[in-house]
């Protein structure tokens, strides 16, 4: 019986772990279902194993441990695929979200060399029209600046 | 193809910093009409820098996705920015920008025009596993395509505004899914594909791998690749 101790022991700790896993919120619920069901069946299958083995005579397997591993095995298998699968679907995402990254950064940059080039022409008109009669109410130099053409375009009020 | 159409020259680049500025310096002094995308894919030299200063558009993806990757990027900025005319070049200095205007033209029977280094021009020669391979995709896809395509998995290519917003959401990123894979899809989507013979220059810089292991991986892969492309939906 030292056998069934042991393996219920195994069964125990592994549901307390997913159970820990799924109170820090560390597993998405998705998964966390999959893993208590599977906690929850070898469970009683661990603390008596013999309770397989009218199944398994059923199904013409000789002994009741040698299902569960043949179900494991399966088991572990299409887990195993459905991860590869998931990594792919990761990986589409974050492909494109590193193209958004890219474009954005492009973008971002043609803005601050627009900017840029903004800045130095106006600084230009105000310089070149220090002390003229251009100054506002209030002082400061009125100036106006569109775009036409993607060009910037200085204007006076 | 007439004059007014916008065209985009893609030049997909991984740590291409010593070769890249001649490159786009040569693009822009024979086709000063077009437009030329350095698609910067997570270089950790100065590409990003050499193709800026050598006046191209450039967009820098933050990791290395290899060239699939790289290329739908490409064609996204394309499809983004209403190019009619998408062209994808090598940034080593392989591909001959002088023939880009050929290729265009091809596009009048076209969607999709492949150059073509065995058709004729120049001397490009192969042997081994990485001829069979060759010989073999060109064989299939000729078949298929019902025109002569003698070099399939070539990466100098000319494509309509059509095949751009295909591939802008569709490139794949696997080994020689870019150029075999996406050959097999336009097909199967029944678009004409036709080719216009180019001759190779030797690369800028790097070398050519002339390992036959090597080769005989490659012709595994082409096999994979268009096995698994033929029956894909």
């Amino acid at each position: 019986m030292k056998l069934a101790i042991m393996t219920g022991v195994v069964a125990l700790l592994l549901l307390a772990l997913i159970f820990e896993l799924l109170r820090r919120r560390q597993l998405r619920e998705k998964y966390a279902v999959l893993w208590l069901v599977v906690g929850l069946v070898t469970l009683p299958l661990g603390f008596i194993p013999s309770s397989l083995d009218n199944v398994s005579s059923w199904l013409g397997v000789a002994s009741g441990a040698s299902l569960v591993l043949f179900l494991a095995v399966v088991f572990l298998l299409i887990v195993c695929i459905h991860l590869s699968w998931e990594a792919s679907r990761l990986e589409d995402e974050t492909r494109s979200l590193a193209e958004e990254v890219a474009l954005i950064r492009a973008d971002l940059r043609d803005m601050k060399d627009r900017q840029a080039d903004l800045e130095a022409e106006l600084e230009q008109a105000r310089t070149s029209r220090a002390g003229g009669a251009a100054n506002g109410a209030n002082g400061h130099p009125v100036g106006i600046v569109t775009q036409r053409d993607g060009k910037a375009v200085l204007g006076e009020r | 193809m007439n004059a007014d159409h916008r065209v985009l020259i893609i030049i997909p680049a991984w740590n291409e910093a010593a070769s890249i500025a001649d490159v786009i310096a040569e693009v822009r002094d024979e086709l000063p009409a077009y437009d030329v995308l350095v698609v910067n894919d997570g270089s950790t030299d100065d590409t990003e820098r050499m193709a800026l200063d050598a006046g191209a558009r450039v967009v820098s993806l933050p990791y290395n996705l290899g060239v699939g990757g790289a290329m739908r990027l490409g064609y996204r900025y394309a499809d983004e920015n209403d190019y009619d005319v998408a062209i994808q070049l090598d940034a080593d200095g392989q591909h001959d920008p002088r023939y880009v205007p050929k290729l265009i033209d091809g596009l009048g029977e076209a969607r999709l025009v492949l150059g073509a280094r065995f058709a004729g021009e120049g001397d490009y020669q192969v042997r081994g596993p990485r001829r069979w391979a060759m010989s073999l995709l060109s064989g299939v896809l000729s078949r298929m395509a019902k025109t002569r395509l003698d070099d399939t998995t070539s990466g100098f290519r000319a494509c309509d505004r059509e095949i751009i917003k295909l591939f802008a959401q569709w490139y794949p990123v696997e080994y020689l899914g870019d150029t075999v894979e996406t050959l097999v899809r336009v097909i199967r989507l029944g678009h004409p594909v036709g080719q216009v013979p180019v001759a190779m220059r030797p690369r800028a810089a790097g070398t050519p791998s002339k390992s036959p292991i090597k080769a005989a991986v490659y012709l595994g892969r082409a096999m994979i690749t268009l096995l698994l492309a033929i029956n894909r939906r």
